[in-house]
């Protein structure tokens, strides 16, 4: 139930493009058409299901403050989180750069069709801010952080191959001059973001409820003056 | 021109309109736009871009002979991290509280396609004192859109400028609120932060039509 309700939380509720927005530059860049999208798409899923995991093995047993227990009690004090970006950034270039390798080696095509984009996933700030926000939301196992990976990447997929369909019809439209590629590119991201927030609404069930209900009427409580001021507020600290 | 040759100069003032990495260029995006709801998160981040942009480029361009063209990118990401890293302890350490507000973000510096674009293009291939000129006008290019995005989003959302209420008190009703001004909570919500650089990119290849794609 965890991880069904955290893979569909990271699909569409804290979509990578749409509520965060990560890996933004590749997104323009190579959403023109779609079957590039698709490529980058899939390439992405498969290295944020890869480094997500491999991150949170390392944040667990070498970075975290006290991780590294394991080696003896001398070693509990240390904390070594201020290297995790280092580390990170790391663990991600060797697995571009493995992947990259062994797409080469079994599907000389699809490599060569991804061409620059394989590399250039590197520096996707997506694949960094899934590892990043790993951390921060502090998630419990394994498992739940492969879930993870895997979710984020599909909602990166996802938001791609959107805009990458919906720019390839706009094309035939009659968009002011100026606006013409990137303006109305970010608009309709915009659009599609609200669209998106909408799914905000769908994890209320279960055990939560309870919760919930009190914070809304501390609110409503507090709220007589300026109802959406405070709403907003909540949501910003989230 | 006094302290700068033309040549130098172009390299400061290009990123600033005609080559902004944000608008024309299309960098930096990713961490540029979540951080924008204050004014203050804005200005802030924009620093730090402009000291890991600077700084970097310098360090890049010192190294360019020595580098084996194989394994740049990983030489080019660990001087960013350390850049970052050491941003990321300063600003933890003298304001914690923005820090926090910043959270990954800081972090994501590391993968701004800005820095990695400028390393690419541009460092590897000159001088120390032209890359930092370089360095710190796609800088300041990049903080110029954040800085009018953050301005906006900060004015009609909540009707504060680096948190100082300028528009009158919404709870009190004076100033602006006394005519029935309301703060439009939606310029705070991430979708308008895209709408905005979407309305920026329209005013600036309106007024420049060489500009325009296609």
């Amino acid at each position: 139930m965890e991880h069904i309700e955290l893979f569909f939380k990271s699909i569409f509720i804290d979509n990578m493009v749409f509520a965060t927005f990560l890996g933004m530059c590749s997104y323009l860049a190579v959403s023109k058409k779609v079957s590039t999208a698709v490529g980058l798409g899939a390439a992405v899923i498969f290295v944020l299901a890869i480094t997500v995991p491999l991150n949170w093995l390392l944040d667990q047993y070498v970075l975290q403050p006290g991780a590294l227990s394991w080696l003896g009690a001398e070693y509990a004090d240390y904390d070594l989180s201020f290297l995790s970006f280092i580390m990170f950034i790391a663990t991600i270039a060797t697995m571009v750069q493995l992947v990259e390798i062994v797409v080469e080696k079994f599907s000389p095509s699809l490599y060569n069709s991804l061409g620059i984009f394989l590399p250039l996933i590197a520096v996707n700030c997506a694949i960094l801010g899934g590892s990043l926000f790993m951390q921060s939301r502090e998630i419990a196992t394994l498992g739940l952080a492969t879930t993870y990976g895997i979710g984020s990447g599909i909602g990166w997929f996802l938001a791609i191959l959107a805009i990458a369909a919906i720019r390839e019809k706009i094309r035939y439209s009659n968009v002011p001059p100026a606006l013409r590629g990137l303006g109305i590119t970010f608009i309709i991201t915009g659009l599609m973001a609200i669209g998106f927030m909408s799914f905000g609404g769908m994890l209320t069930g279960g055990d939560e409820e309870e919760t919930k209900e009190d914070t809304t009427v501390e609110v409503q409580v507090n709220a007589t003056e300026d109802n959406i001021e405070i709403a907003n507020n909540t949501k910003i600290e989230e | 021109m006094g302290l700068l040759s033309k040549k130098d100069a172009a390299l400061i003032k290009d990123p600033l309109a005609d080559n902004n990495p944000i608008t024309i260029q299309v960098l930096g995006i990713c961490s540029a736009l979540a951080i924008t709801a204050e004014l203050e998160a804005s200005i802030v981040m924009s620093i730090s871009v402009l000291f890991v942009l600077g700084v970097g480029n310098v360090v890049i361009s010192l190294m360019r002979n020595i580098i084996p063209s194989k394994i740049r990118i990983i030489v080019q990401l660990i001087v960013v991290a350390t850049l970052v890293i050491i941003v990321d302890l300063v600003l933890k350490a003298f304001a914690y509280e923005l820090s926090k507000t910043l959270s990954v973000f800081v972090g994501l510096i590391i993968t701004n396609c800005i820095i990695m674009g400028r390393f690419e293009a541009f460092a590897l291939g000159n001088g120390p004192w032209r890359s930092f000129l370089d360095g710190i006008g796609n800088a300041l290019g990049y903080a110029v859109i954040l800085i009018i995005v953050g301005f906006f989003r900060e004015l009609l959302g909540s009707g504060t400028l680096l948190g100082i209420p300028v528009l009158g008190d919404p709870i009190e009703k004076t100033g602006l609120y006394a005519f029935g001004y309301e703060n439009n909570g939606f310029m705070l919500l991430s979708p308008m932060a895209l709408i905005v650089v979407g309305i920026i990119i329209w005013v600036q290849r309106s007024r420049n039509t060489a500009l325009v794609e296609d």
